[in-house]
């Protein structure tokens, strides 16, 4: 698994208080990791902070799962 | 009784008595206090009172871009914000049928629109403290309208509605967010009133005095106090029995 994924992983377990073995490619953050709305902005905060980046409005929404997170910030590296 | 060491607060429209007062109970209390404000010899004033712990940060809530950096001025100096109270106010009084766009939006723009930015900038730092206090200084005209203050009333009202909805956003972060809306204080905006217009206020006053800015200042130390940590959505009436709401 890549630097950066584990670096996301490392975020959501912190955030969202659940297991690592739960955290799957296609882990809906809302939907099976137990987030609200609100913890999505926070996840969304704390991976601009991590890794320097700029995540827009637009760009944030399309974030639905750990997967998306990871391609995203791959990405915009 | 109220002890809010270690705590830093950001207190808009300081250069003002009810603002003043307010930065003055908190910095009692222990708080460092960042005082913003369009008038830098007032604010100069109040932090050499105050002593140790006190900012000067001079801001004019008109200019959006300055607002937006406030919080991150206030957040250097201090080391982050803990507590804001969106205090600062102006008034353009006019008759509706005569009230100009610019009386209406510069009302709108540093009443309602400042607060709402100043909010949106300190809340990151709040979401990661998992404890904040958000405090607007409202009025009690918000409640019960007043002639020739349609524009400073509807951002009044306005400040209480988006309290209320940040509020139930934020609840589950330990971040409260309540407002305070004084009566008839005795400040320099009051001082404007004429004789006439006072005399006619007092008579619907039960407690038949004005009010002090001292007494608005301890509304807003407990609101932004740890005691007050499961009061959020709350609109404190600090107004002599004007209004009973």
């Amino acid at each position: 698994m890549s630097d950066i994924a584990d670096r996301v992983k490392k975020i959501v377990v912190e955030h969202l208080g659940v297991s690592e073995d739960k955290i799957t490619e296609n882990a809906s953050f809302i939907d099976d990791l137990g987030a609200d709305s609100l913890d999505t902005v926070e996840l969304v905060m704390a991976f601009e902070e991590e890794f320097g980046i700029e995540i827009p409005d637009d760009a944030a929404e399309t974030i639905q799962t750990f997967g998306d997170a990871v391609k995203f910030i791959t990405d915009a590296q | 009784m109220f002890d809010l060491t270690g705590k830093r607060a950001l207190v808009t429209g300081a250069s003002g008595g009810i603002g003043g007062a307010i930065a003055t109970a908190l910095h009692g209390a222990g708080a460092q206090v960042g005082l913003s404000g369009t008038r830098e010899a007032p604010l100069d004033k109040l932090a050499l009172s105050l002593g140790e712990g006190a900012h000067v940060l001079p801001c004019d809530l008109s200019d959006p871009q300055a607002v937006e950096a406030l919080p991150a001025r206030a957040a250097e100096a201090m080391g982050g914000v803990d507590i804001l109270v969106n205090n600062a106010g102006i008034t353009r009084d006019n008759l509706f049928m005569r009230m100009s766009d610019e009386e209406w939006q510069s009302v709108l723009d540093v009443n309602l629109s400042a607060s709402f930015r100043l909010c949106r900038g300190v809340l990151r730092g709040m979401m990661k403290a998992r404890w904040g206090r958000i405090v607007s200084i409202t009025s009690i005209v918000g409640a019960t309208g007043n002639p020739g203050q349609g524009n400073y009333a509807a951002a009044k009202a306005g400040l209480v509605g988006m309290s209320k909805s940040l509020a139930q956003e934020v609840a589950s972060r330990n971040i409260t967010v309540n407002c305070v809306a004084p009566g008839f204080i005795t400040t320099a905006m009051t001082d404007k009133l004429n004789d006439e217009q006072k005399a006619r206020i007092l008579a619907q006053v039960p407690a038949g005095r004005m009010g002090t800015a001292d007494e608005i200042a301890g509304a807003v130390l407990y609101l932004a106090s740890p005691n007050a940590g499961y009061v959020t959505g709350a609109t404190l009436h600090v107004n002599g029995g004007m209004a009973m709401l």
